[in-house]
C-alpha cells in the first residue's frame, strides 16, 4: 500500500451551528496529526470556526439546511509541513475584494472573523466557486519557531 | 460543566452585595452565544454596581462569544457600573489577544483579584 498522508479528509455538513463543534474536533485532530503545537492548533480551529460562522450568517443568511464542504489536507510528503483547509459553500457569492478585516480600534460587537482568520493563518484566499458559492482556502504551516522548539 | 438546560453557558449568578458574579462554562460559539448574551444582559436589570464574569469553566470561545462580552461592556459603560473578567484559559485569552480586546477589558487571574 502507498502512504496516504496527503489524501484529504472530507466532511460535508449542514449549515447548522450545532455541527460546528464536530468540525472543530476534526480540525483539532488533523492539526495534531500535522504536528502543530497547542497554540497553533487552537488558532487553526478558531479560524475554521470563524469561517464557518461567516458562511452560515452571510452566505446562507442563517438557513440551517444548506451544504458546506470541509476538506483538510496535511501538507508535505510526510504530512508534517502544515495543514490546508478548504471550505466550499453554495450560497450567495461575495466579491472577494470586499471581504476585509475591520478596524480593531472601533470597539463594537461583530465583524472580527476575517481579522482572526488573517491573523492566525498564513494564507487566506476567497475565490468564487464554479457553479455558485465561494471556495475559501486557508493554509497554516508549521512555524520555524515551533520546529526549533522540538 | 456544560450549557444549562436553557442552552446558555451561564451557569449561575452569585450576588455579593451589589456585585454580580456570573459563572460561565462550556463552549461559546454561534450555537450558544445568543443565550449567553441574553443572560449576561439580563444581569443588568438588577442594577449591579459591578459585574464580574467567571470564565474559568469556558473551554472554547469564538468571536461571537467575545461580541457578547463587548455588548455587555458597552451597556455597562452607559451606567454607573463596571465589568471585570477572570479565569480565562490560555485558549480563551488567545481570542482576546488576537482581537486586541485584552487591552479593552479588565482581566484578572482569579476571583479574589477581580473582587478586590
Amino acid at each position: 500500500m502507498t502512504p496516504t498522508a496527503s489524501r484529504p479528509i472530507r466532511l460535508s455538513i449542514y449549515s447548522m451551528p450545532s455541527h460546528l463543534p464536530v468540525v472543530r474536533a476534526a480540525v483539532e485532530k488533523a492539526c495534531r496529526q500535522a504536528g502543530f503545537d497547542e497554540e497553533a492548533a487552537a488558532s487553526v480551529v478558531l479560524s475554521v470556526d470563524e469561517a464557518l460562522t461567516n458562511i452560515i450568517r452571510h452566505a446562507y443568511k442563517g438557513a440551517d439546511d444548506q451544504q458546506i464542504d470541509v476538506e483538510l489536507e496535511l501538507l508535505g510528503p510526510r504530512g508534517c509541513e502544515g495543514l490546508l483547509v478548504r471550505l466550499r459553500d453554495y450560497g450567495d457569492q461575495v466579491d472577494p475584494s470586499q471581504i476585509k478585516p475591520r478596524d480593531l480600534d472601533d470597539v463594537r460587537p461583530g465583524g472580527l472573523g476575517v481579522h482572526i482568520m488573517k491573523e492566525c493563518m498564513d494564507t487566506v484566499r476567497f475565490t468564487p466557486a464554479k457553479g455558485g458559492g465561494t471556495l475559501l482556502t486557508m493554509i497554516k504551516r508549521i512555524s520555524v519557531k515551533q520546529e526549533a522548539g522540538k | 460543566m456544560t450549557p444549562n438546560d436553557s442552552g446558555s453557558p451561564v451557569q449561575q449568578v452569585r450576588w455579593l452585595d451589589k456585585t454580580a458574579v456570573v459563572d460561565v462554562a462550556g463552549e461559546i460559539d454561534l450555537s450558544t452565544s445568543t443565550h449567553f448574551q441574553h443572560d449576561l444582559l439580563k444581569v443588568l436589570d438588577k442594577s449591579p454596581k459591578r459585574v464580574v464574569v467567571n470564565l474559568s469553566g469556558v473551554s472554547y470561545m469564538d468571536s461571537s462569544g467575545v461580541a457578547s462580552l463587548v455588548k455587555l461592556l458597552s451597556r455597562v459603560r452607559r451606567g454607573a457600573c463596571s465589568l471585570r473578567l477572570f479565569g480565562l484559559t490560555d485558549r480563551v485569552r488567545g481570542v482576546f489577544e488576537i482581537t486586541r480586546l485584552d487591552t479593552v477589558f479588565e482581566i484578572y487571574a482569579t476571583e479574589q483579584e477581580a473582587l478586590a
